[in-house]
């Protein structure tokens, strides 16, 4: 098993890497997509194979799908890859590095602080999960699934009247 | 027996069964629909034409394997094996038989469905490679399509997990001892073909590679062995849906008589020559028309199946 985790696991750092570095949008995506099913993977291992599904079926499957697709339509030419090369100048990294830091830190905590401070391998099956989500957390299950249409709502606004105004057959 | 050699044995034929049936699925559907349509459809190589699809795979083996070379090489080339090995993935989970299953997973319903959203992949990124306008039309249809047709697949499945209360497969199947679902579930079980149709993308809902106007689609640009594996999974993907009808509604290898293995794949074999039988009879519809249908009709009726399934199954049980 912890072979197993640890080559998810790699996989997944290699891909995270693999997306930042690209210049190629797609590509990008694609070790995206990789990464995502290699923490989905690490999930099923941890003991818990419905957050393992939920995760490519909802990520990979879809959020990703939707990425690509609009990568797709647009299709970035060499030009504007280009321009981010740029942009970058020597103290952008100091911003992000901050919390970056704070979190390695944490990493390292807990990594020092041994296997015992959480329960690995309990095992979570959809029924215990689901028991978990609809018992003491369904507050928060209500108000993801409010923001998600007030989303959709906006999404619906301002999209419409875009719709109205396209002629038959445009490039929609 | 060994349980690690058993489960290869199982992987194995698996894997060669269902290969060959999706083989064999190019002559079946070629001489269906020559029956339907009143002609006599390849019966020249061997008995029936059956070797026909040996002559068609060797054709295809010995084409020439052209990368355009406006391409996006690397996945040009990975965009037909990743459609193949999603929906091949998929076939993990189908129990064939009580115990004849390569992988028994406690969450097999929810597998399906993810291998079923990875396949997307194969068709976008193949289309998007190519950078061919056609191909790229071709992919996008595709994509918008089988997300939303996805997305009421899950839906009309929940009701029969519902009734069988697991994501399991082979306890669905158990659960339907008494009554198959297709008959608790009838507008899931519709809801579910339509929805198959437009996963597999298959005629009426080929508007991906809709011939009269997008040459071939999102595999305009593929040829050789490349072409040969979009194709294939096209049949692999039929097989599947056809088996996933069995086991959600038609009680899987459930039956009298017969042993259990050939009652499913009896089941199968109905419902894959249905496929057949609905592209022949069915013409295409318009592409704004599919989606329109998709979330003004199927989306519905989806929720409604599954909110009248659980206010029974609360009231009863």
């Amino acid at each position: 098993m912890n072979v197993l985790f640890y080559i998810a696991a790699a996989v997944a750092v290699i891909c995270t890497i693999m997306v930042i570095t690209n210049y190629n949008a797609v590509h990008a995506l694609l070790y995206l997509i990789v990464s995502l099913l290699s923490v989905a993977l690490i999930f099923f291992l941890l003991g818990a194979p419905f957050a393992a599904a939920l995760e490519v079926i909802v990520y990979a499957g879809a959020i990703m799908v939707l990425f690509v697709f609009v990568v797709m339509m647009l299709n970035p030419e060499s030009q504007t890859i280009r321009s981010p090369k740029q942009l970058l100048h020597p103290w952008m990294w100091f911003g992000p590095a901050v919390p970056a830091a704070i979190l390695l830190g944490e990493l390292i905590y807990v990594l020092t602080a041994g296997s015992s401070t959480f329960p690995v391998n309990a095992g979570v099956g959809p029924h215990a999960l689901s028991r978990t989500l609809f018992g003491p957390y369904v507050l928060g299950v209500e108000l993801a699934s409010i923001l998600l249409m007030t989303g959709l709502v906006g999404a619906y606004h301002l999209a419409r009247p875009e719709a109205f105004r396209a002629p038959e057959g445009d490039d929609r | 027996m060994n349980p690690i050699l058993r489960q290869i044995i199982i992987i194995v034929v698996v894997m060669a069964a269902v290969l060959t049936a999706s083989a064999g699925l190019i002559w079946l559907e070629r001489r269906l629909l020559a029956l339907w349509q009143d002609r006599r459809g390849p019966n020249r190589v061997g008995p029936f034409g059956l070797m026909q699809v040996t002559a068609d795979m060797i054709k295809i083996f010995f084409k020439e394997d052209w990368i355009p070379p406006f391409a996006d090489r690397p996945v040009f080339v990975i965009a037909p094996a990743l459609l193949v090995v999603t929906v091949l993935m998929s076939f993990a989970v189908v129990p064939f038989a009580p115990g004849f299953v390569v992988s028994d997973l406690n969450v097999g319903l929810l597998f399906f469905l993810a291998m079923t959203a990875l396949g997307v992949y194969g068709i976008a990124l193949g289309g998007w490679s190519s950078n061919n306008k056609y191909a790229l039309l071709g992919a996008i249809r595709a994509t918008a399509q089988m997300l939303s047709y996805e997305v009421f697949m899950g839906l009309a499945l929940m009701g029969v997990v519902i009734l069988a209360g697991s994501f399991n497969l082979s306890d669905i199947v158990e659960a339907q001892k008494n009554l198959w679902f297709c008959i608790p579930q009838f507008p899931g079980l519709v809801i579910f073909i339509i929805a198959g149709f437009a996963e597999t993308h298959r005629l009426p809902f080929d508007l991906p590679e809709a011939e009269s106007e997008l040459v071939a689609g999102f595999h305009s640009e593929y040829s050789g062995i490349k072409f040969g594996l979009f194709f294939v999974g096209e049949y692999l993907g039929v097989t599947l849906i056809s088996a996933m009808i069995v086991i959600f509604f038609f009680g899987g290898w459930l039956g009298p008589f017969l042993p259990p293995i050939l009652w499913f794949v009896i089941k199968t074999f109905v419902f894959i020559c249905g496929f057949i039988l609905l592209r022949a009879s069915l013409p295409r519809p318009r592409y704004d028309q599919l989606m329109s249908f998709a979330w003004k009709v199927l989306l519905p009726l989806a929720l409604l199946n599954l909110i009248i399934t659980g206010g029974i199954v609360l009231a009863v049980g």
